[in-house]
């Protein structure tokens, strides 16, 4: 059987980033698996401006963002594979992948750095009843086809859901000339980031309907209208609050699944708020050897935090090739009221690490609220924050002093959290 | 001029078809949609009934019983799927274990094997029963089967033995001359077909009484549809039921199940509206609440968290409460395969045999054709060894490309279902033959690829292929006018 010392599974900018952070480490044998056709991933479609002011300072489109690290991975000579799908993932880091070029392979890694990605929720997934016509596509399929395909799936438009893709699609289609009569969005807040509600929205006049969702599609062989319903607090359409509109199109904006296939098969531990890996600070998930970064680890809004993300995690896959990591006991991060998630979830704490980054994100807005760090049950540290959205994730940095001692939990809550009560007004 | 038409290019069409083409006759299948089994046999169980069920004395009974029987042997010479999984009837209640105890008499007495079994003993078999189970009847014949795929093989089988199959014809006008019928067809772009027949087959689903009405300006019986909705649930590692889990039957029909699919997916279903839309295979909040709220009766944990997909069928009820199989008494030539709801599935071979060799064999002198052509099946990447698969890969890197990352289909077996005989032309017809779009992410990441695979290989647009009327929808590529986003 093959071997080789890191397989990188997916080639957009999270699998790229971990592995030059690898070779850069000195990790000589690596391979990338990407399925698609080139690398850069989910940022190929994305042709709109957006990408990098973290990691470059300026504001870059999806492909060239993605380009910078294409180059950086050719000249430092790691080898990629490309048109590359892995099929399968075992628990002892064999996998297998098939290509064109090579035929069906099989593997043997030693360190594995999962990168895939994820996938959009699909109609079925939410269950919205009515008809089912050609017209209904998620908006990543129709921005695919808008901008990689150079067909404009509609020409009067209706999505559903407010996350980033919708809203971004909502401009997109509108400038190529189709008609978006309006987007809803079942909560009473958008999932998108707020420059994307102004910058695709307001500045089109299309119409926010919060508190709405979709409870009817009409059509024979092609959409011909959709109807949508107000929703009580319980998220249940109000009957008498329905609006119809003659459309063709409808886009769906539901939410994204990190693509945790291979994961689940290889028996990894996926963690049911993130759906992806259940990681330690070193980002290694329940199979040692084996590393998350990226979408495929927790959806992410910015790009420069997935790099960031892949930069640790091809970090910490040269030091376990290396040196190896600590092993033994850890404690648990938890996710307390008002958290929706907490990264990583677990921490080694013979070998505490001189800092400790987390990742969360809220479960609902939150204006003028303290967080709250608690060590074993003990409040260690409290800031004040003064916004926080959940289509926003978080970070926030733990020094080694405030770690010191950590036996069985870390856990980050929202002080005086109440569900309903701090709803950003308006 | 055709020795024989067939109208309807469902289950019942394309066993009719297929059993015709071995006889030196000239036979065509017509249907109105783009594509073999859009109507019922797209959206049902997918079960092979034992025949328990069926009213003693109706042809649903008979041909039930027949069509179960045959099933597994058709299967096979087809290279179709087929799978003896068994079933349970569930009953909650001491009249509902009293009415098991007629069923069981009732299968006892077609020869179908049957037991009770007591709620422990079934619930090692099945350990996710509800509470509510009390007993359930053991039917470990009944099987299941994935229908378009059948009705899709038959079809195949009939076209290389020379039947025509005239897809994009809606049957608007038949009229009756000496010799035989004139049918008047609409194409998709609204012109209009001419075509003659000596003999005609109603299998026109839903609207098998709208075709006998075209040929004798009334119709003896009337079809009301009957809607049904399910749930269809992903793949697990571990399916929550291996076998097709009934309620007890009422009076209503035979209640919402549990159905294993041959690809490992979960249907939870139907309920059973009558609708006057013949149209109408559109969802509903409410049916889906009803099938979720009645489910809970017999099974318990059904992850409807890991709901894919909902869809709708249409049951042909008849008015007269049986399948209708007989040559229309005011209409000689014309030959009804009509009210074929439920069990239908399981009687198209028994009804299509009985058509064939009965019916249109008292008429017409039934010769073999010399040579019968056997269809092969697809190839399944997914099912063969890494060695063969570095072979095929080898010899045609199409099979190295992967389309769908779900259902792990590659592009050399999305050309194959298009150029197969009676081909896909378009994306809801790949994925009948080859199932890409049918996992979890419901052909989010493989429909642009396969969209752009069809475009190629049969010339159609990407706006016909969706359904667009206007031409230019095209828009210019990536670059120049994008500088603001
Ligand atoms: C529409 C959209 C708009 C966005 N807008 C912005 C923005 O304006 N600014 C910003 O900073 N961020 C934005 N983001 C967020 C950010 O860019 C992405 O989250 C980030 O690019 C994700 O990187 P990734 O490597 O984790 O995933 P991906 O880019 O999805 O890469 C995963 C790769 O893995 C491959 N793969 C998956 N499974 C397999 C397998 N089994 N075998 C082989 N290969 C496999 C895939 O083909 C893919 O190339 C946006 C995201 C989206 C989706
Ligand atoms: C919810 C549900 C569950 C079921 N479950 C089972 C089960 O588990 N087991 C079982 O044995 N049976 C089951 N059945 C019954 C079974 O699905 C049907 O009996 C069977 O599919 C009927 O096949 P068909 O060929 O008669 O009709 P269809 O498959 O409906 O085909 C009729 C065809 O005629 C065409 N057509 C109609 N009008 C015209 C026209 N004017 N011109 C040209 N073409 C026309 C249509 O396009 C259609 O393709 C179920 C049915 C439903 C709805």
């Amino acid at each position: 059987m093959r071997t080789c010392d890191l397989v990188v599974i997916g080639g957009g900018s999270a699998g790229m980033a971990a592995a030059i952070a690898a070779r850069e480490k000195g990790v000589k044998d690596i391979l990338i698996l990407e399925r698609g056709e080139e690398t850069g991933g989910i940022l190929l479609q994305c042709i709109h401006n957006g990408f990098g002011l973290h990691t470059f300072g300026e504001e870059l489109s999806g492909p060239s963002y993605a380009e910078r690290f294409s180059d950086q991975v050719r000249s430092l000579g790691i080898a990629v594979e490309t048109n590359a799908l892995v099929l399968h993932l075992d628990t002892d880091r064999t996998l297998s992948y098939v290509s064109p070029r090579s035929g069906f392979v099989t593997l043997q890694a030693r360190c594995v750095i999962l990168a895939m990605g994820c996938r959009e929720r699909p109609r079925g997934a939410i269950g919205i009843p009515g008809a089912r016509p050609a017209g209904v596509w998620t908006a990543g399929a129709a921005q695919r086809y808008v901008n990689l395909d150079g067909f404009l799936p509609g020409r009067r438009v209706f999505i559903l859901g407010s996350g980033d893709i919708g809203l971004i699609m909502a401009r997109r289609m509108t400038l190529e000339g189709a008609k978006v009569l309006g987007v809803a969005e079942l909560m009473p807040y958008s999932n998108g980031l707020s420059r994307n509600l102004k910058q695709c929205l307001e500045d089109f006049q299309i119409p926010l309907y919060l508190s709405h969702t979709v409870t009817d599609i009409q059509g024979r062989e092609r959409v011909s209208a959709v109807t949508i319903s107000q929703v009580d607090e319980n998220r249940r359409p109000i009957p008498g609050s329905e609006k119809t509109f003659a459309v063709d199109t409808l886009l769906l904006s539901v939410g994204l699944l990190p693509e945790n296939t291979l994961s689940e098969e290889a028996g990894i531990e996926l963690h049911p708020r993130t759906r992806g890996p259940v990681v330690d600070e070193f980002l290694q998930a329940t199979i040692p050897g084996v590393f998350a970064c990226g979408n495929v680890l927790h959806v992410h809004d910015l790009v420069d935090f997935v790099t960031a993300e892949g930069k640790e995690a091809g970090e910490a896959a040269a030091r376990f090739l290396d040196a190896g990591l600590p092993a033994g006991p850890h404690a648990s991060v938890e996710a307390g009221e008002g958290i929706s998630y907490c990264l990583p979830q677990r921490i080694h704490t013979q070998a505490l690490p001189d800092s400790l980054t987390l990742s969360f994100r809220v479960l609902s807005p939150q204006r003028n609220v303290t967080l709250a760090v608690e060590k074993d049950g003990k409040c260690i540290k409290t800031l004040r924050r003064r916004v926080m959205l959940p289509a926003e994730m978080e970070r926030l940095t733990l020094q080694r002093e405030d770690l010191t001692g950590l036996q069985e939990s870390l856990r980050l809550r929202i002080m005086d959290f109440s569900q309903n009560g701090r709803l950003e007004e308006g | 001029m055709y020795d024989i038409l067939i109208i309807g290019a469902g289950i019942c069409g394309a066993f009719l078809a297929r059993d015709l083409s071995r006889y030196e006759l000239r036979v065509a299948l017509a249907d109105r949609a783009d594509d073999i089994a859009c109507g019922a046999t797209m959206a049902n169980s997918a079960i092979i009934h034992s025949g328990h069920d069926p009213k003693p004395g109706t042809l649903k009974a008979r041909f039930n019983l027949e069509g179960s029987r045959m099933y597994e042997g058709i299967c096979r010479e087809l290279g179709t799927a087929f799978r003896r999984c068994g079933a349970f009837v569930a009953a909650a209640s001491p009249e509902e274990e009293g009415v098991l105890k007629d069923l069981l008499a009732r299968a006892q007495g077609r020869g179908i094997p049957a037991q009770i079994l007591g709620r422990e003993e079934a619930l090692l078999r099945e350990p996710h029963l509800a509470d509510s189970v009390r007993s359930v009847l053991d039917l470990p014949t009944t099987a299941i089967i994935t229908p378009w795929e059948v009705a899709i093989a038959l079809t195949e089988e009939a076209v290389l033995n020379g039947t025509d199959l005239l897809l994009g014809r809606n049957v608007t006008a038949i009229r009756r001359e000496k010799d035989g019928f004139v049918v008047s067809a609409q194409r998709r772009d609204g012109s209009l077909e001419t075509l003659r027949s000596r003999f005609l087959v109603d299998a026109a689903g839903v609207y098998a009484d709208r075709i006998y009405a075209m040929a004798a300006g009334y119709s003896p019986f009337s079809i009301t549809p009957k809607k049904g909705e399910y749930f269809v649930i992903d793949k697990e590692k571990n399916p929550l039921v291996s076998r097709v889990i009934y309620p007890t039957p009422s009076e209503k029909g035979k209640g919402v199940l549990a159905v294993p699919t041959i690809h490992g997916n979960l249907l939870i279903g139907p309920n059973s509206d009558p609708t006057p839309d013949r149209e109408d295979l559109g969802t509903t909040a409410a049916g889906l609440a009803y099938v979720r709220e009645k489910i809970s009766k017999t099974v318990r944990d059904i992850p409807f968290h890991k709901v894919i997909r909902s869809f709708a069928g249409l049951r042909s009820s008849g008015s007269t409460q049986d399948f209708i199989v007989e040559e229309a008494r005011d209409v000689p030539g014309l030959f009804l395969a009509a009210a074929i709801e439920s069990p239908g599935l399981t009687s198209a071979p028994a009804i299509s045999r009985y058509i064939v060799e009965e019916l249109i064999g008292s008429h017409i002198s039934l010769r073999p054709r010399k040579e019968y052509r056997k269809r092969q099946p697809p190839l399944v990447f997914d099912a063969l060894s890494p060695a063969e698969k570095n072979e095929l890969i080898r010899k045609d890197p199409a099979y190295g490309h992967m389309v769908c990352r779900c259902e792990q289909i590659t592009e050399g077996e999305v050309l194959e279902a298009i150029r197969r005989p009676a081909g896909a032309r378009t994306i809801k017809g790949v994925k009948k033959r080859c199932r890409p779009g049918m996992g979890r992410c419901q052909g989010g990441f493989c429909e642009p690829l396969v969209a752009e695979i069809l475009c190629r290989e049969t010339g159609v647009s990407l706006p016909e292929l969706f359904y667009m009327d206007s031409q230019d929808e095209t828009i210019k590529k990536g670059g120049e006018n994008h500088e603001n986003l």
